[in-house]
């Protein structure tokens, strides 16, 4: 889609560097005269608010790393040292710490997007693909980031979760002793975590250039789901998809500000402001809430290696889904069933995400395994059976006429696309 | 690759067999060097030199458990009351996930100690004493009960409480590791 740039800056001097390093094209044909479809919605607002997310991770993460310890004795404490005496150290770590939460609000969205609009079908897969990758980067670097304060819940969360390895068969207590260097969460772990949470955001910002290039190459999906035909299907991505992120990423600042100005620890633990101890579980571990409904998971299977498996199933199936989703109609818009299986899956997660914390016990226990029996059910076998007895209802001929209607048709503004 | 490097068709050459002994001692120099950057994440060698724990077992009344630290991870030292071990004794070992007599969790003669890892073997929590449906450990993590041999009753974890190696040094005295 992205076609050659015929891209020609005016000036002399960035001519001569275009002949030699085309970046501004590249640039120049990526968001600027890149055709975007005309009918996008503002849930497609989400992949930019997601980049500005990983960028402020980025940022805040470099410079709190300037004054954080990655020692047992001395994590804790030089947390409380950014918080009370660092300049604008609270505003930092706050930001870091709701920007993670901020992060998987974003991502689930986007997600949930892609579900509803079908946009991991043919020719998205690849694209589809990265995304998963890209999310399980994304828990690994905020499973790893909360045990760096050495709280209670760090060190626990870090024992429970490296734990869900030795449910392998055999090798699995050495596995977990060559994550942990030792023969508990000790100082080796804590200094490999600090290592490896600064490392993999940057991984992400890698896998994030191969989602963009394989996105560029295939094009974008849209609420419609149909392929675009012609110019009139698309407008230039700036201004207009520029200015429509823009304005979706300003309210999303607005939703993130309130959180960190007003009521900055509303999604933490408040376990986590006492030091870690190695010989005292909290009465309540809970993961962050955005685990919360693959733990329940976890939980509803009462066998250990069988929790383990189920857990990881659940998220290695979205790497599958397009080829268990095998109908041609792309968007829910035209799935009158798939869209109220769509709505009952979104209920039975938000279900798993509310039962995570709470005590595994009693009714919380059966209400989890009808639940995880259902989230397996919708996509190993109402999926694939919706796609070969729903009868879709009639899709419009063009991405043009799904906006305008039968309506003689003015060409779209496509100012600057080829 | 054949194709392309021979003359007549596809019989292999000697440059095949090039390709592959390169190829394939290019992999074991990889792997060679990829080994020292795995291996230096396993316990290292003070990790690994960790002393063992002596305790002194005279203050510990009957009825009481207390908590010592041995490798990084709590170890229990549970003083049973008579009533205690006659419940361990009585199990029928049908009943047990993990089938294992009381006789050969504790050391002979000294059935009152009972000494575990106070690490659950679900996920690594550690579970309360004297709690849960047989009063033996409670882990409140996932909820799994353990009796008063520290044997798994109830709930997700597989194993018993591991017992760790330890010796009596003296009758007051407990040697762990
Ligand atoms: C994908 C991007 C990232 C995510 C999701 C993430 C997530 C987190 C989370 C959840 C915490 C715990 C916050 C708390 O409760 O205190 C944390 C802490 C921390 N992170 Fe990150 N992080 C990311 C990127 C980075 C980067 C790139 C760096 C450094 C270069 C970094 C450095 C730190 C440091 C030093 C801490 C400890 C200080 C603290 O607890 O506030 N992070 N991170
Ligand atoms: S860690 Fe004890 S029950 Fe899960």
């Amino acid at each position: 889609m992205s076609g050659p740039s015929n891209f020609k800056p005016k000036s002399a001097f960035l001519q001569w560097t275009e002949r030699r390093l085309p970046i501004l094209g590249l640039m120049h044909s990526s968001f600027v005269a890149y055709p975007t479809p005309r009918n996008l919605n503002y849930w497609w607002t989400f992949g930019g608010i997601l980049s500005f997310c990983l960028g402020v991770q980025i940022i805040t993460g470099i410079v709190l790393a300037m004054h954080y310890t990655p020692t047992v004795v001395g994590a804790f404490d030089s947390v409380e040292h950014i918080m009370r005496d660092v300049n604008f150290g609270w505003l930092l770590r706050y930001v870091h710490a709701n920007g993670a939460s901020m992060f998987f609000i974003a991502v689930y969205i986007h997600i949930f997007r892609g579900f509803y609009y079908g946009s991991y079908k043919e020719p998205r897969e690849i694209l589809w693909i990265l995304g998963v990758i890209i999310f399980l980067l994304m828990m690994a670097t905020a499973f790893m980031g909360y045990v760096l304060p050495w709280g209670q819940m760090s060190f626990w969360g870090a024992t429970v979760i490296t734990n869900l390895f030795s449910a392998i068969p055999g090798i699995g207590p050495k596995v977990v002793e060559f994550l942990w260097g030792g023969y508990s969460v000790d100082q080796p772990t804590l200094q490999r975590f600090f290592s490896l949470h600064y490392l993999l955001p940057f991984m992400i910002a890698g896998v994030v250039v191969l989602h963009i290039w394989a996105l560029h190459e295939v094009g974008q999906n849209n609420p419609a789901g149909i392929d675009v035909k012609s110019d009139k299907d698309v407008v230039a991505f700036t201004p207009y998809a520029t200015a429509k992120d823009n304005f979706a990423m300003v309210c999303f600042m607005i939703f993130f500000a309130w959180f960190v100005f007003y009521i900055p620890n509303y999604l933490g633990h408040a376990d986590n402001y006492i030091p870690a101890n190695p010989l005292q579980t909290p009465t309540h571990i809970v993961p962050e809430w955005y685990f919360l409904p693959f733990y329940a998971i976890l939980r509803a299977i009462p066998s250990k290696l069988g929790g383990v498996i189920a857990m990881f199933a659940s998220i290695a199936v979205l790497a599958f889904l397009p080829w268990l989703d095998r109908a041609k109609t792309r968007s829910a818009k035209y799935r009158p069933l798939f869209k109220q299986f769509f709505w009952i899956f979104v209920i039975c997660c938000i279900g798993l995400g509310w039962l995570g914390a709470k005590p595994a016990e009693g009714g919380y226990v059966i209400a989890s395994r009808i639940l995880t029996a259902y989230y397996f059910i919708h996509f190993f076998v109402i999926l694939p059976l919706l796609s070969y007895y729903e009868k879709p209802s009639p899709v419009p001929a063009s991405i043009a006429e799904s906006v305008l209607g039968n309506q003689p048709l003015a060409p779209a503004k496509v100012k600057g696309s080829r | 690759m054949a194709k392309s490097t021979t003359m007549n068709g596809d019989q292999p050459t000697r440059r095949d067999f090039l390709y592959i002994a390169t190829g394939a001692m290019g992999a074991v120099g990889a792997a060679a060097a990829a080994w020292p950057l795995i291996h230096q994440m396993n316990p290292d060698a003070s990790v690994q030199a960790l002393a063992s724990a002596e305790v002194d077992l005279s203050p510990v009344q009957e009825g009481q458990i207390i908590t010592v630290k041995w490798r990084g991870k709590p170890v229990f030292i549970a003083h049973r009351t008579k009533k205690e071990i006659e419940e361990a004794k009585a199990t029928p070992l049908r009943d047990l996930p993990d089938p294992q007599p009381d006789d050969a969790r504790v050391k002979k003669g000294k059935e009152q100690w009972l000494v575990l890892v106070g690490v659950c073997t679900h996920l690594g929590c550690v579970p309360l004493g004297h709690q849960g449906d047989y009063k033996g450990f409670f882990c409140p993590c996932h909820g799994s009960h353990y009796d008063t041999s520290g044997r798994i009753r109830k709930g997700p974890a597989p194993l018993n409480l591991e017992v760790p190696p330890y010796e009596f040094a003296s009758d007051t005295m407990v040697r762990i590791g």
